[in-house]
């Protein structure tokens, strides 16, 4: 085992001929975490006794559900034949919802540890992050982890990998996040096998952001990795995109807890604060450089990250509505890729419309509301960007349903992913079924190995976002595992589907949908509330519409008695009591025309059994 | 057994504050006395009462005993109070089974209270009644110490929906007790239940025909209410009745309104009929109109000028209370001016002479929105309003609850 470095390189001076940069690719579980939990222990630069699981994983979500939402930079001294390398370790996200974040951060580093589960085989996701790094021309070192299972089948997964990026299954490393063994050998094969950063240090100053965090008390912690020339504290900072300026309160590198250092170097990677308080101020993928020597070309890859999904997110109780909106103000200062406006919806009253890279976001930042911010909210059902071109050529982007336009509509055009998704042989039936009737065109199939099958199928990105991922799994009892990519528009055959409550329509439930599956979402919607909604004093139709045609007509017939029999014995109390109840549910109701519906009744409907969106942690 | 509800401690004297006063001339008096007794405890009931073995050693004897010295203290409390002095417009003997006492029983806690409190002319003053711990001589000595009505438990003409019921009584016994009641001069009223468990539509005709067919002065009607806690709403848990369908409730209530009115009886509350304004209950109007009572023995509740309150349960705990020379209150309230509000619309509502409009405004501003979607739901009798009243029609007779939840906004 190679022995702790004695001494650690001073940043801002190290050669770049000693510096590591590598990130590790893995899938949710594969114990990417644990693995780096026992570098920084093994490196020295965390204490056993401050050691806590998982110790990157800073927000609670992300330590609960055991993946990295927001990314870091670990620097970690390494010794190898008496000489002393500097090791920076960048955490990257591991969902495809962060696939743009992933590609900086991808981008900062020279090689990749391929992390795979012993037990369990490389995953979607792992594959598409894994084509990124090999298109970033990275170094790939494939270590099978969790070799201390009894499940563990390394020669299996070895040959697998081999299979993908080529070489011996002898070369795939073995390793045990959890007891540590291997680790040290991995750390040499680090510095051995990655190539160092090679950069132009007297060029002007060039730093390419891969990450940018909120921090409450220093305001955003900008993540950088130096490219060309250097930064020295108190320097002032251009963002070339912006072209806005900064002075550099404190620079330095993280290991893994913060400590300001004289400068970054070429090929160093550290954090930049500026006192810039919102982080679309530093946006991941932009290039920092000296306001007096300012270089003239951004480093390619920079890009604004566009929502793909938007979902309308109101509080269940109407008077926080001003504590939503405050807490999304705070919640943006460290999510570049939030987008909200407000809105206001009959069924759920107040709240916002907000955009969302993917479902994981969404159900990231809905969670982050409610946790950090102590808000009850309920979210419409996930919607796409649809582009309508009307008859007379008006063009309108919809990211509302009710918002479709209901005159003459030429075409729609809808986003469109290429998804990939791997699993055992046996499902590919049961998978190819679900695709199908999802609108999804095969685009291949392959054997990855033995038992395993690569399916890929191009699906419009709406017949995903609802509950596409939760059949997914059960139809394969958890073994698929779904990556999905951006792959354009294309025009579908679509129709806006309204639910009319005696008349008046309910926007939260209006729906684009494929016009062959219009009348199912009618027939579902309509049954549902019927089931939900309680009898008024009057009959309560239920209509689901296309335009001013009914495609489904259900009925909540009239209550016909709400009386107390007696009071017994004189006990006036108990029956006041009753309505001094009954009054304060009915503040809880919202009124359509004069339809009382409670609000769980529309909860309820928006819920669809088991739709859990995005991937959660799995078991 | 249905709980009490919460609100806060009573006095031990019984002491009552001073806002009692107020207006208390206009208000009339009246008694409610409840005797805790039952032979057996029918499935459905969650009243305050108790079987034999249940009283922990209270006997009919002690609790007379009880009885009286609560009537005594609450004359205490009205005097210190300062109330005017009133005479009692009604009386009323519930349960339980008041009859499960002696008549000369009944006619001495009767005697009782009026020592205390003069009767009015023409009080009305009723007891309960099952019809097989009755015969004549029973009625002509209630009749002779009083009395001036009996009601009796009918509850169904229909020997199977009395069983579901677990009600006891011969069903012919109610024709010779309602027959012994009018022979000894008392006006005489049947209480019926619909809606029991698989009783059907013709049964309950049934059961109104034979009311009818008694000559009964008054009818009253109620819809089976399955209560938490009773043995119906076990066996409806265990799927061994079916649940009672609203529905078929509400279709029960109005042939029970066509089938009464055929008659001659005319409603003047929900659940109460009439064949003439005479023959209506005193004692229940003054619960629907907060007039002022005093509610005696376990579980009862009082009313006295917005204050209400409700003793301990228990037979042997009210004894106890009164024993040691307190008051048997477990608990009461005093009612703010928009809560006295808020039940005088939730009780006038119920009854035919309806509620005035200008009630409910002071406590509902916007009031007349809803009274006049009221209006056009059919739920109020359109002329009555215009005039300043609401007035239940009979399908607002049905929904009267919902229409107080909007009339209180």
């Amino acid at each position: 085992m190679s022995p702790r470095a004695k001494t650690r390189l001073e940043p801002a001076k190290t050669n770049p001929d000693l510096i590591r940069n590598f990130c590790i690719i893995a899938h949710i579980d594969h114990g990417k975490s644990t693995l780096a939990d026992r570098m920084l222990q093994l490196t020295g630069v965390v204490d056993d006794r401050s050691m806590r699981a998982q110790y990157l994983d800073r927000m609670d979500i992300e330590r609960e559900r055991g993946i990295t939402i927001k990314s870091q930079a670990v620097r970690m001294p390494w010794e190898v034949d008496g000489q002393t390398y500097a090791l920076n370790m960048i955490d990257t996200p591991g969902h495809v919802d962060f696939t743009y974040e992933v590609s900086r951060s991808l981008a900062a580093c020279e090689g990749a540890v391929l992390l795979v589960d012993a037990a369990q085989g490389i995953e979607a996701q792992t594959l598409a992050n894994l084509y990124l790094a090999m298109e970033n021309d990275l170094e790939i070192i494939p270590v099978l982890n969790k070799i201390d299972l009894p499940a563990a089948q390394p020669e299996k997964y070895a040959e697998e990998l081999a299979n993908l990026i080529g070489g011996n299954p002898e070369d795939c490393l073995r390793v045990s996040g959890k007891t540590g063994v291997g680790v040290d050998v991995l750390l040499d094969k680090i510095v051995a096998t990655i190539p160092n950063p090679v950069g132009d240090p007297n060029a002007p100053a060039r730093a390419m952001i891969f990450d940018s965090v909120y921090d409450s008390y220093r305001g955003v912690v900008t993540y950088v990795r130096m490219i060309d020339g250097s930064l020295a504290p108190r320097e002032r900072i251009q963002m070339m995109s912006t072209k806005a300026v900064h002075e550099l309160l404190e620079i330095g590198v993280s290991s893994p807890e913060p400590e300001p250092t004289k400068g970054l170097g070429v090929g160093e990677v550290g954090y930049l604060i500026t006192g810039v308080k919102d982080v679309r101020q530093s946006k991941v993928g932009d290039t920092v450089t000296n306001a007096q020597k300012p270089a003239t070309d951004a480093l390619k890859g920079y890009k604004d990250p566009l929502p793909m999904v938007y979902s309308g997110i109101y509080p269940i109780d109407g008077s926080d509505y001003p504590n939503l909106r405050e807490a999304l103000d705070k919640l943006k200062l460290s999510d570049a890729a939030l987008a909200y406006e407000p809105e206001t919806s009959v069924a759920l009253g107040f709240g916002f419309r907000c955009g969302f890279l993917g479902l994981l976001h969404l159900e990231i930042v809905t969670e982050r509301l409610e946790r950090e911010f102590g808000l009850d909210l309920i979210a419409t059902a996930p919607s796409v960007v649809y582009e309508v071109t009307m008859d007379d050529g008006k063009e309108i982007t919809v990211t509302n349903p009710s918002e479709f336009p209901t005159g003459k509509v030429k075409t729609v055009l809808e986003p469109i992913v290429k998804a990939t998704i791997l699993a055992p042989k046996d499902y590919v039936g049961v998978i190819m079924e679900l695709c199908q009737g999802r609108r999804g065109v095969m685009i291949d199939m392959q054997y990855l190995g033995e038992d395993r099958v690569q399916l890929r199928y191009t699906l419009p990105l709406a017949e995903i976002v609802f509950d596409f991922f939760d059949q997914l799994k059960s139809k394969t009892q958890g073994y698929a595992s779904l990556d999905y990519e951006e792959a354009g528009l294309a025009q579908g055959d679509l129709v806006k589907v309204d639910l009319l409550l005696q008349g008046e329509q309910v926007d939260a439930f209006s729906a684009i949908v494929h016009k062959d599956k219009a009348y199912a979402y009618g027939v579902m919607i309509t049954g549902k509330l019927r089931e939900l909604i309680p009898r008024q004093q009057f009959e309560v139709p239920i209509q689901a519409a296309i335009g001013s045609r009914i495609i489904a007509r259900e009925s909540i017939r009239a209550m016909r008695k709400d009386v107390l029999a007696k009071c017994y014995g004189g006990d006036i109390s108990r029956k006041r009591k009753l309505l001094e109840k009954q009054k304060e549910g009915k503040k809880r109701m919202k009124m359509v025309g004069r339809v009382e519906v409670p609000q769980e009744a529309f909860i309820a409907a928006l819920s669809t059994d088991g739709e859990k969106k995005g991937e959660k942690k799995g078991k | 057994m249905a709980a009490l509800p919460s609100g806060d401690t009573a006095p031990l004297d019984g002491a009552l504050p001073a806002s009692v006063l107020d207006g208390a001339d206009t208000r009339t008096l009246h008694a409610y006395l409840h005797i805790p007794f039952c032979r057996v405890r029918c499935g459905y009931c969650d009243f305050n009462t108790y079987t034999s073995s249940e009283l922990r050693g209270v006997t009919h004897e002690s609790f007379l005993e009880d009885l009286s010295r609560e009537i005594d203290l609450s004359r205490k409390v009205s005097a210190a109070a300062d109330l005017p002095k009133r005479e009692l417009r009604s009386v009323f003997f519930g349960g339980g089974t008041p009859t499960q006492l002696e008549a000369q029983q009944l006619g001495a806690v009767l005697n009782k209270l009026t020592n205390g409190y003069p009767l009015a002319s023409g009080a009305e003053v009723t007891t309960e009644a099952n019809p097989d711990n009755v015969d004549l001589d029973y009625f002509e000595t209630l009749a002779a110490a009083g009395f001036t009505r009996v009601s009796v438990g009918m509850q169904s003409a229909v020997p199977s929906v009395l069983a579901v019921l677990d009600r006891t009584h011969n069903p012919q016994n109610v024709a010779l007790a309602v027959k012994a009641a009018k022979q000894a001069g008392l006006q005489t009223s049947v209480d019926l239940i619909y809606g029991t468990p698989g009783e059907s539509i013709d049964q309950w005709r049934e059961s109104l025909e034979a009311a009818i067919e008694l000559d009964v002065d008054h009818i009253s009607a109620y819809s089976l209410i399955v209560e938490p806690g009773t043995k119906l709403a076990q066996q409806i848990k265990n799927g061994k009745v079916a649940q009672p369908d609203e529905d078929e409730q509400a279709d029960k209530y109005e042939i029970a309104d066509q089938l009464l009115g055929q008659a001659g009886f005319a409603w003047y509350e929900v659940s109460n009929w009439s064949k003439s304004l005479a023959t209506r209950s005193a004692h229940n109007l003054a619960y629907w109109r907060s007039n002022d009572w005093w509610g005696f023995g376990p579980g009862a509740h009082s009313h006295i000028g917005g204050v209400r309150w409700w003793n301990v349960k228990h037979p042997a705990t009210y004894a106890e209370k009164l024993n040691s020379g307190n008051s048997p209150a477990l608990a009461r309230e005093t009612l703010s001016g928009d809560t006295r509000l808020t039940e005088r619309i939730l009780l006038e509502l119920r009854i035919a002479e309806g509620l005035d409009i200008e009630t409910v405004k002071s406590l509902n501003p916007s009031a007349a929105k809803v009274i006049s979607q009221a209006i056009a739901d059919e739920l109020v009798e359109p002329v009555a309003a215009i005039k300043g009243r609401l007035v239940l029609t009979l399908r607002g007779r049905l929904l009267a609850d919902s229409l107080v939840r909007d009339l209180i906004g």
